[in-house]
Order: structure tokens, then C-alpha cells, then sequence
């Protein structure tokens, strides 16, 4: 119970900070001061809540949990690609549109976007999709919220009871500080996660004797291709590159770099975020790979057990008993069954707050979801101009109630798997919609209808994917089963982590031919006036 | 120049990430670390190194200056 009593004054910490926030917000309730804190964040707090919105449980949890079973090519799939491609967009896409932000008032991507392309209703459209694709972050982390807490406390706090108390603490903050409070508490969650993986790393060596020995013996073993990365394939591997692009097309991200006083702010964030990720993903995915040397842990012995039985027999198994079995050798828990074995209880607990640090990530998003309700729909539709700021920030804040209730309900009644899965599907879906920003920012000759077209792309590819992945059932560990090879060439295959298309992720042709049609669409469609190309590219 | 060479520099980081030479290798680096492991993380440390000359070498200066005279001319409005 000691853990979860630390967890539970962590929370409460985190509380008291959004209500702080609130205390120091402007009286006059301006929207710009809730939704973007006067756009007046200081270089730390910058980098590390910009940071911290871009990490979810997924940092801690799902790295070692995928780094157990694939070994450690984990980092190089997700951390270091996107400790070079995050940065690089920020520094070339992030600057840029805080600028026009500062100059022109922008609040949210798709106000940009409906006053550079002179469009109104394809404005709606990719409010619409880009919505839909977020809202699977808030149920999954009210969801990683519960399931944190219930383990955290051996059981004594339920699913549903953890699950409201995350729910509540995460609207409270964000219905009080708006974006001042959630920015000061991801700095908070940052600073505590970023200590988390250096800790975690120190006890549990200490736990296992040193790792030396835990390492020798897994390289000795058949399971030292988990040291090596011929679990992935190098085509899957260079297509991971392309997903984070994602990052700076999701909302919360691009809102939240309108929030800077200064651009020198972006500085520190720039050169800083692959150290960031570097600090926590490291620890992270070596101790999920030297989880597979702990032998006096009866829940990771049985995950190995299910991985080798679903390795060997898998093929002739039914598609749901090899569902069953890859659920149970899931190794997202493996790091908190680590600490069980090997941390002090109150240590244990003080980690434990680093796991919820990371798991309550969807403040941002939420926000964010306020933010382009109120702004791009409340505001752009009339609502500002007839009831005043004040109601559009009551709206703001109403909003952000309805959706907190709306993902709690969903949250206790869907599996879980099937949010894993939409995440997953949101990766290539804000990929494939990245060209919007770039033809934006950097191409004159971009149009309205070659928005359109990028982002009824990325909205029916994503949905074709999902679409595909549950009418064919993955296979087995090994070969994947090809659906379409035209003339002996494999076009469309289900493997058994998703779908590959030539042998590449979907997200790799979802870029090119988004990237394709914004330019084929725009040449073919009419220009923005004169003045709005002035506006946006000067003299140029 | 200066930005072609950090053009050619991104680029080459970016080649540098599909290290396809240590891909079988379970080597360990002072006796626990893997290679891969290592490699990836000295990548990191190189990436950010890289951020660094963008930042020092390639700053957008000029939005800053268009931000600050946008404001000027808000003041002098005002």
C-alpha cells in the first residue's frame, strides 16, 4: 500500500500546481492567456513540458515492454529516429509557425492553415480529422492510468475507481490552469520521469548483481538475437523514420509552440530533446531486454513461456488462442515487475510516480481538443463574436469536461488493445497529414484543394489499414501471409505486427503519395490571392 | 556553403541511423552493453550535436526580426 499512498501524494501535488496555475492566471479570463499561458513560457519550462507532451506511457512502459520481446533494436526504431527527425521539425517547422503565430494571432494549426489557403469548410475538415485522431490518447491514458494505480497497489485500488481518480486530477488541472497549469505540471512530470530511467537502472542492477553477468548469459543463450536487431527487418526499420513526422503535426505539439515569449526559447528545446530521449528510453529498453535473465519472477516466466509456445505451435493455432497468447507475453508490465522484486517499497512508490508522470500525458491533448473546439469551431462559426470571450472560455473549459466524462465512460468499457491499436493507426495518420505544414510554410504554389486531398488521404488510408487488420488476423511469429502479389511481386502483406506494403510500413507510401498529391492537386487548382502569398512569403 | 554543409550533414546522420553493420551483432560493449545499443545511444549524443550547429549556424533570425517589427508597428497603432 506504501507505493500507492506515494502515488497518491503525488497526485495531489500535481493538483495543487494546476490550481497554483489558476491563482496566477489573468482575471479578465482572455482566451489567448488560458489557451496559450499569454504565450509567455520561459525556455525551461518550454522544453520540458514540449518534451513531456510528446511522451506518453508508452516511454516507459510500452519501450521495455516491446525492448523484453524484440530486444534492442527498440531504441533505434523509436528513440533515436526520433531524437533526430522531432528536434529537426521543430527547428524548421516548430519556429516558423510560432512566428506567424506572434504576427497574425493564430491559436491552432487549422486557423493557419484557413487563412493561408483561403478556405473556411476544408478549415472543418481537418479539425475534424485531426480530432478524431487524438481522442484515442485521452481514453488510453485514463485507461494506463487505472491500470497503473491498480497494480501499483497490488490490487486494493480497482480499475474503474484509479481510472476516475487520474480522470479527475488531469480535467481538474486543465479546467483551472489551462495551458499555464498543464505546462508547469508536465515540467514537473518531466523532471520526475527523465530521473525515473537513471534510478530504475541503478536499483534493479544492483538488484541483479551488476548487468555483466545477466548480459554474458543472454548472449550465450538462443535468446541473443534479443542483443542484436534480426528480429525487425531493415525495410520495417528504415520505415520507422517517417513516424516521427507525426510530432509536429499533432496539436497539442504545434499549440504548444505557439507558447514561447521568445523564439530563443526554441533553442535549448532544439539541442536538448535526443538527450531527453536519450535518458529515459535508454534505461528503459536495456532493462526491458535483461528482463529476460530474471528467473525468480513467476509473471515474466510466464510471458516467456506464452511467447515460446506462440513461437513454436503458433501456426497451427487459432487466430483468438494466438491473440490470447501474444496478450500474455506482452511485456508492458515487465519494468514494474521489476521494481516489485528489486526496489525498497517507497521507492517502488516514488518510480511508481514516474510511471503516472508519463501516463497521464493526455492533459495536452485534451486542452488541445478544447483549444480547436473553441477556436476553430466556436469562434470561426460566430460564437466569439456574439457571446464574448469570456463564454468561448467557459466553453473551452465546459468542453473539456464533456470529453473527459466521454473518455472515462469509453475507457471502462472498451479492451484496451483496440486504443494500442488506434495509436498506432494516429502515428501514420499525422505523418501522412505532415505535408500540410510543409507545403504551408515553404511552398507559394500550395492550394486548399491539395490540403483536402492530403487529408481525405490520411483519413481513408488510416481507415483502410484499421479495416484490414481486423478482417485478416496476424499471423504467426515468421513469415508474413501475402494478400496481393501481382506478377509474383508482394505489394500487400499482413505481417504479424501489422500490415507492409512492398515490405515497407503503411506509413512510408502514405507520406509519398500524400506528399504527391498536395503537389499534383495544387498545380492543378487555383492559387490564394497575391495579398495572402505577400502575408506569408513576403517579397519572395 | 555553410547551409549546403548541414544540408549534406542531416543527410548523412540520417543514412548513419540505418546502421545495417551491426545489425547481427551481439557483441557487448564493456562487457554488458550491446553494440546496437551503444551505437544508437553515441547517435543521439551526435544528433544533438547537430542540433546544435542548425541552432548556431542556421537560426532563422530573420522571423525574429519580422515578429519584433510586426509589433513596433502594433505599437505605434496602439
Amino acid at each position: 500500500m506504501i507505493p500507492a499512498i506515494v502515488v497518491f501524494l503525488y497526485l495531489a501535488a500535481v493538483l495543487y500546481i494546476g490550481i497554483f496555475a489558476f491563482r496566477r492566471a489573468s482575471s479578465k479570463a482572455e482566451a489567448e492567456d488560458y489557451f496559450l499561458a499569454s504565450r509567455s513560457l520561459g525556455p525551461f519550462v518550454f522544453l520540458f513540458s514540449l518534451f513531456g507532451t510528446n511522451m506518453t506511457a508508452f516511454a516507459i512502459l510500452g519501450s521495455s515492454g516491446h525492448a523484453f520481446t524484440n530486444g534492442i533494436v527498440t531504441f533505434g526504431l523509436m528513440a533515436s529516429s526520433s531524437g533526430l527527425i522531432i528536434p529537426l521539425t521543430i527547428f524548421l517547422i516548430g519556429t516558423r509557425v510560432w512566428a506567424l503565430g506572434k504576427k497574425h494571432g493564430f491559436m491552432t494549426p487549422v486557423q493557419m492553415f484557413r487563412d493561408r489557403w483561403e478556405c473556411s469548410h476544408i478549415g472543418t475538415v481537418i479539425f475534424v480529422v485531426q480530432a478524431v485522431l487524438l481522442v484515442p490518447y485521452i481514453i488510453i491514458g485514463i485507461m494506463g492510468g487505472g491500470t497503473t494505480l491498480y497494480t501499483i497497489s497490488n490490487g486494493l485500488v480497482p480499475f474503474w475507481f484509479g481510472g476516475a481518480i487520474v480522470a479527475m486530477v488531469v480535467m481538474s488541472y486543465v479546467f483551472f490552469g489551462g495551458m499555464r497549469g498543464t505546462a508547469w505540471v508536465n515540467t514537473f512530470q518531466t523532471v520526475l520521469f527523465l530521473c525515473f530511467g537513471a534510478i530504475a537502472l541503478i536499483v534493479i542492477g544492483v538488484g541483479m548483481g551488476g548487468f555483466r553477468s545477466a548480459a554474458t548469459a543472454i548472449q550465450a543463450s538462443p535468446m541473443a538475437s534479443l542483443l542484436t536487431r534480426e528480429r525487425i527487418s531493415p525495410y520495417y526499420f528504415f520505415s520507422y523514420t517517417f513516424i516521427p513526422l507525426s510530432a509536429i503535426a499533432f496539436p497539442h505539439i504545434l499549440i504548444f509552440c505557439l507558447t514561447a515569449r521568445k523564439m530563443a526559447q526554441f533553442k535549448k528545446t532544439v539541442i536538448f530533446y535526443p538527450i531527453c530521449i536519450l535518458a529515459i528510453w535508454l534505461p528503459c529498453v536495456f532493462l526491458g531486454v535483461m528482463a529476460n535473465r530474471v528467473t525468480d519472477v513467476p509473471e515474466i516466466r510466464a510471458k516467456q513461456e506464452a511467447r515460446r509456445v506462440l513461437a513454436t505451435q503458433g501456426r497451427t493455432m487459432e487466430p483468438e488462442k494466438r491473440d490470447e497468447l501474444r496478450e500474455q507475453s506482452a511485456g508492458d508490465d515487465v519494468i514494474m515487475l521489476l521494481l516489485h522484486r528489486y526496489a525498497p517499497l517507497w521507492l517502488a512508490g516514488l518510480l511508481g510516480a514516474g510511471i503516472m508522470a508519463a501516463v497521464m500525458a493526455s492533459d495536452s491533448q485534451i486542452l488541445a481538443l478544447s483549444t480547436m473546439f473553441t477556436e476553430d469551431v466556436f469562434a470561426f462559426y460566430g460564437g466569439k463574436a456574439r457571446f464574448g470571450e469570456h463564454v468561448q472560455v467557459q466553453t473551452g473549459r465546459l468542453f473539456i469536461i464533456l470529453i473527459t466524462i466521454f473518455a472515462y465512460a469509453v475507457a471502462l468499457r472498451a479492451p484496451e488493445t483496440i486504443f494500442e491499436l488506434a495509436i498506432q493507426y494516429a502515428f501514420s495518420g499525422y505523418a501522412a497529414l505532415s505535408p500540410l505544414l510543409v507545403a504551408a510554410l515553404f511552398w507559394k504554389g500550395s492550394t486548399k484543394w491539395g490540403a483536402l486531398a492530403v487529408t481525405v488521404w490520411s483519413a481513408s488510408t488510416v481507415v483502410a489499414v484499421a479495416i484490414l487488420q481486423s478482417v485478416v488476423p496476424a499471423p504467426a511469429p515468421g513469415p508474413a501471409t501475402i494478400l496481393w502479389a501481382p506478377g509474383g511481386v508482394e505489394v500487400l502483406s499482413r505481417t504479424p505486427g501489422g500490415t507492409a506494403v512492398f515490405g515497407f510500413m503503411p506509413v512510408v507510401p502514405m507520406v509519398i503519395v500524400s506528399t504527391l498529391l498536395m503537389i499534383v492537386v495544387s498545380l492543378l487548382t487555383k492559387k490564394p490571392d497575391k495579398a495572402t502569398l505577400a502575408k506569408y512569403f513576403g517579397g519572395r | 556553403m555553410k547551409k549546403i554543409l548541414l544540408v549534406v550533414a542531416v543527410a548523412v546522420l540520417y543514412v548513419l541511423h540505418q546502421d545495417i553493420w551491426f545489425w547481427r551483432s551481439p557483441y557487448l560493449v564493456f562487457g554488458f552493453i550491446p553494440i546496437g545499443l551503444f551505437y544508437h545511444g553515441c547517435f543521439s549524443v551526435a544528433a544533438a550535436l547537430l542540433m546544435w550547429l542548425l541552432v548556431t549556424y542556421a537560426w532563422p533570425s530573420h522571423l525574429e526580426g519580422e515578429v519584433e517589427e510586426a509589433d513596433t508597428r502594433e505599437e505605434r497603432r496602439a
